[in-house]
């Protein structure tokens, strides 16, 4: 008998004696029938969000400021663009890192620097030399000011975390209200056939440590920019 | 000496150590002020907590059905998943993987299962090159103790203390400043994870619907562990299970919050698979461990099962007055505090372990703390009633027999207390000493003076 | 209405003055009061060593003699949590199981009884004094009473009333106090601590245990700071 039957058999016996309801006050006669998930009414009880697209962006806008990330929403392309090479030049970069899409080739373009594209692979050491990292993303997520990207949306699995400075570009259209809405959105989009990786990015990486003084850039990216249009 | 002295003894030096006492201390008072924070934040802290329990219930009581339905996920997109019934198994896994790649260096995010495994030590003495990248795993690895805290490992330090301890290992310690002792790090793990043959990691939740391990970090060394060496390997107790992809909605933010008074975790990431056709880097090979290591007997304890609801965020120990004074290494097992007290003897021995139960008062801070509303004390007791029910101490059985006689005759209670008021003065004269039978008590604490009348006294006379 | 006043094996033996303020107050508020001589104890130190057949030795009796009380009022949170909480418990599939629920159904700490059951928070006593509280935490968790003695305390004549900075177990805990001493002396510390940080002349609780084991450490230390029961603060005049 494999290790796998010898460990199923052993839960499957074990399971043959019913445990409490939580809350149920021992009673193991509770059957449990919900036909939903008890989950599935998180959004009541997890922060509040406001419905409309102002309060979203308002309220994303203050969770990344809490998060120390640099979040810009611009009304077009053009002034998205003047941004980045605004910051291109305050942040002194050299190099950068980015992949294949049309917003990552829009910024690309309008940075006019060597890139790193990992599409069909890379030195790992030549993405190290890069002071950037140019991502797009899945979705913004207004509840906790996050950004998630996955290896098949945003270059892999090195690119938004490797380089020292995550830069985001996003539409406003990915701009969903919760968490809830975050893992609908990405269940409905990849069905069965999910990147490797999906990853919910909650600001730049940071550590407590050490006497849990808030220490940012443990080993992902120090900064972390989310410019908007 | 066994497991009960070496806690009793490093208990004594602990308490009396006011220094380290304060430390934990200003450390668990600022987590407790994001945590109330982040609490007040959610629409129904408390409701969100039924749910995550009611989830955690589902998932633990249909556990067979949720862990075929995760693996079958898993090994269609070409994971190896393999099940470990026991530490030793695991690490002749893992050991085998790295044998097999002539892998020399493996480069580890933190994971408590493979603390409880003693993985490290058995890699290094097979040759292997083990570099622990969590910055409070890497602090105690250099220190060669074990992680202080399952949340937070380095929590017992000051910056004084870990700015000596890079001096001497690493030779680099510019300043004291967290901010620079964290760039050492940074710096010493940045080819680490270039050039390691192997990652490692541990896991948070294993969501069953959709075949993917979900790594819950701040510092994003999971990530790049998980990202640049050809062989990743993941390490994870069987009972990490969740149902729904979208049952992540509810237990990050709640982690997070309860584990760390944060909103969320920096990054929270879910692994479906190795590199799939098309994706521009992750590991060629993905094996997944299952571990099993008693957990099972603790399954078939329906009374303590929801023991292994458990989402290992560590804020039952935050708020545990035993912990707060005698600190994690006291203990001297991988899984302290509260949950720690409970999981250890079913995981190590009822009999060699039940002091943890026993180091308790029963407060029941750490139900009340826990986000999956664990019965954490009553579990406490449930233990002392297994194990004295197995092993009863003579003279303890003794005693309590000899005083439920006396309880329940009042002649002989009245005698009790008489004895009690006239050996008062002997009391006194011996206080303390070895003589003392109350030595326990009057080593620190006066003993309250016995009045001559008692109140059933009073009210017979009042008749 | 008729109470029975069961008065704790360690206030019948150390803090008559608590059990005692207890019926003064019972009685002036025009209720029968009356205190089984055979009652001692609640069971829970062998409860909580887990001694779960010896503990039922010395609580079946006390059921029984329970069994017919209108209203069972307990002065103290911890022997309160042990008939309401744990009897069901220590007696499920025993021959007590349904006596053990419907005692329990009728049980109050003294506290909880006088605000939830008689409405009552006013006693007309007079304690012009700083005071802190305690709350024991059995009656914290397991019975949940938090705002009755504060209520309570609140129209007490000449009282100031200061909460401590931080709520935490006093480290007493039954037995624990003799089996790990060194912990439980270190948790007593920090609430000695915390109570001496308010400024306040006297530390009040509903659980005279706890207050003994805090009293142990403040004579110790030499602190001017004094403990006394909730009963006896509310039953000064």
């Amino acid at each position: 008998m494999s290790e796998r039957e010898k460990i199923l058999g052993r839960i499957r016996e074990a399971l043959k004696v019913s445990a409490p309801l939580p809350g149920s006050h021992g009673d193991t006669s509770a059957v449990h029938t919900a036909a939903e998930s008890p989950a599935s009414h998180a959004r009541e009880w997890l922060p509040s969000v406001g419905a409309s697209e102002a309060e979203q962006f308002a309220l994303f806008a203050k969770n990344a400021a809490d998060l120390k990330a640099d979040f810009q929403l611009f009304a077009s392309r053009d002034d998205l663009k003047a941004a980045l090479t605004k910051l291109r030049d305050a942040e002194k970069w050299s190099r950068v890192a980015s992949h294949g899409g049309e917003l990552a080739d829009l910024a690309c373009k309008a940075l006019g620097l060597p890139v790193t594209i990992t599409d069909r692979g890379y030195d790992v050491q030549e993405m190290e030399k890069c002071d950037a990292g140019i991502t797009e993303c899945d979705a913004l997520i207004a509840q906790t000011g996050g950004v998630v990207v996955t290896s098949r949306s945003a270059g892999g699995r090195a690119l938004s975390v490797l380089p020292p400075h995550h830069v985001v570009i996003a539409r406003r259209e990915q701009l969903v209200a919760d968490l809830p809405a975050a893992f609908a959105m990405l269940q409905q989009k990849y069905a069965d056939n999910y990147p490797s990786m999906i990853s919910f990015i909650t600001g730049p990486s940071r550590t407590g440590d050490i006497e849990r003084i808030l220490v940012l850039g443990a080993h992902g990216p120090k900064k972390l920019t989310v410019l908007c249009f | 000496m066994s497991f009960v002295s070496q806690f009793k003894s490093l208990a004594s030096a602990k308490t009396r150590d006011l220094r380290h006492r304060s430390v934990i201390r200003t450390a668990l008072r600022s987590y407790e002020v994001v945590r109330d924070k982040r609490k007040a934040a959610f629409q129904s802290w408390e409701s969100a907590r039924q749910a995550a329990a009611e989830t955690k219930w589902e998932a633990i009581n249909h556990l067979d059905e949720h862990l075929v339905a995760l693996t079958a996920k898993l090994e269609a997109r070409g994971t190896k998943v393999h099940w470990a019934s026991n530490g030793a198994q695991a690490r002749e896994i893992i050991a085998q993987i790295l044998r097999d790649k002539k892998a020399r260096c493996i480069i580890k995010s933190k994971a408590m299962t493979s603390e409880e495994i003693h993985l490290n030590d058995a890699l290094e003495k097979e040759g292997f090159t083990v570099v622990e990248s969590d910055l409070g795993e890497f602090i105690v690895q250099l220190r060669h103790e074990p992680p202080y805290h399952i949340v937070f490992p380095s929590m017992h330090l000051t910056r004084g203390e870990i700015k000596d301890l890079f001096q001497k290992e690493l030779g680099d310690a510019p300043s004291d400043s967290p901010e620079e002792l964290t760039m050492v790090a940074r710096r010493v793990m940045r080819q680490k994870y270039i050039t390691a043959d192997v990652g490692f990691t541990g896991g948070n939740f294993a969501i069953a619907e959709t075949g993917m391990i979900s790594i819950t970090e701040n510092e994003g060394n999971a990530r790049l562990t998980a990202a640049l060496p050809k062989t990743m390997i993941t390490l994870m107790g069987i009972e990490k299970v969740l149902p729904r992809f979208s049952d992540l909605a509810l237990f990050l933010p709640m982690l997070a919050t309860a584990g760390a008074g944060q909103p969320m975790t920096c990054y929270n990431t879910m692994y479906s698979g190795p590199r799939q056709p098309g994706e521009s880097d992750g590991p060629e090979e993905w094996h997944v461990v299952l571990l099993d290591n008693r957990r099972t007997e603790l399954l078939a304890d329906a009374e303590q099962r929801d023991s292994l609801h458990c989402i290992r965020c560590g804020a039952c120990l935050n708020v545990c007055p035993i912990f707060r004074n005698v600190g994690g290494h006291t203990y001297g097992t991988t899984y302290s505090g509260p949950v720690g007290a409970v999981i250890t003897p079913h995981l190590r021995g009822l009999q060699e372990w039940k002091h943890l139960s026993n180091a308790s008062s029963l407060c029941g801070a750490c139900t009340e703390a826990c986000p999956v509303k664990i019965d954490l004390h009553h579990h406490l007791l449930q233990n002392r009633r297994n194990a004295s029910a197995g092993q009863p101490s003579f003279f303890e059985k003794l005693a309590y027999m000899i005083f439920g006689i006396v309880a329940n005759e009042p002649a002989f209670w009245s005698l009790a207390k008489k004895i009690g008021w006239l050996t008062q003065p002997l009391q006194r004269a011996v206080k303390g000493s070895a003589l003392d039978p109350a030595k326990a008590w009057t080593k620190t604490r006066d003993l309250p003076p016995q009045p001559l009348e008692s109140f059933k006294d009073w009210w017979r006379n009042r008749k | 209405m008729t109470v029975t006043l069961f008065i704790p094996c360690f206030i019948d033996a150390l803090f008559p003055r608590a059990g005692i303020s207890m019926v003064e107050i019972l009685e002036r508020l025009g209720h029968t009061v009356v205190c089984p001589p055979e009652i001692a104890c609640c069971g829970q130190p062998p409860f909580n060593s887990g001694y779960w057949d010896e503990a039922r030795t010395i609580a079946a009796p006390v059921l029984e003699k329970l069994k017919d009380a209108e209203a069972v009022v307990i002065g103290s949170g911890s022997c309160g949590a042990m008939v309401k909480k744990f009897y069901p418990e220590l007696f499920k599939n025993t021959p007590h199981a349904e006596l053990a629920k419907q005692v329990a159904a009728r049980t109050w700490e003294f506290s909880d009884f006088l605000v939830s059951k008689l409405g009552v928070t006013d006693l007309g006593a007079k304690f012009p004094h700083k005071v802190t509280f305690h709350d024991g935490c059995h009656g914290l968790r397991e019975l949940g009473i938090k705002t009755a003695p504060r209520a309570l305390l609140g129209n007490v004549g000449g009282l100031e009333f200061v909460e401590m900075k931080e709520e935490s177990c006093c480290g007493f805990g039954g037995t624990f106090s003799a089996k790990f001493p060194m912990i439980s002396t270190a948790m007593g510390e920090v609430k000695c601590a915390a109570a001496t940080e308010t400024g306040a002349d006297f530390i009040v609780s509903n659980d005279s245990s706890c207050l003994m084991h805090i009293q142990g450490l403040l004579s110790r230390q030499g602190s001017p700071l004094k403990t006394i029961h909730l009963a006896e603060v509310l039953n000064q005049r």
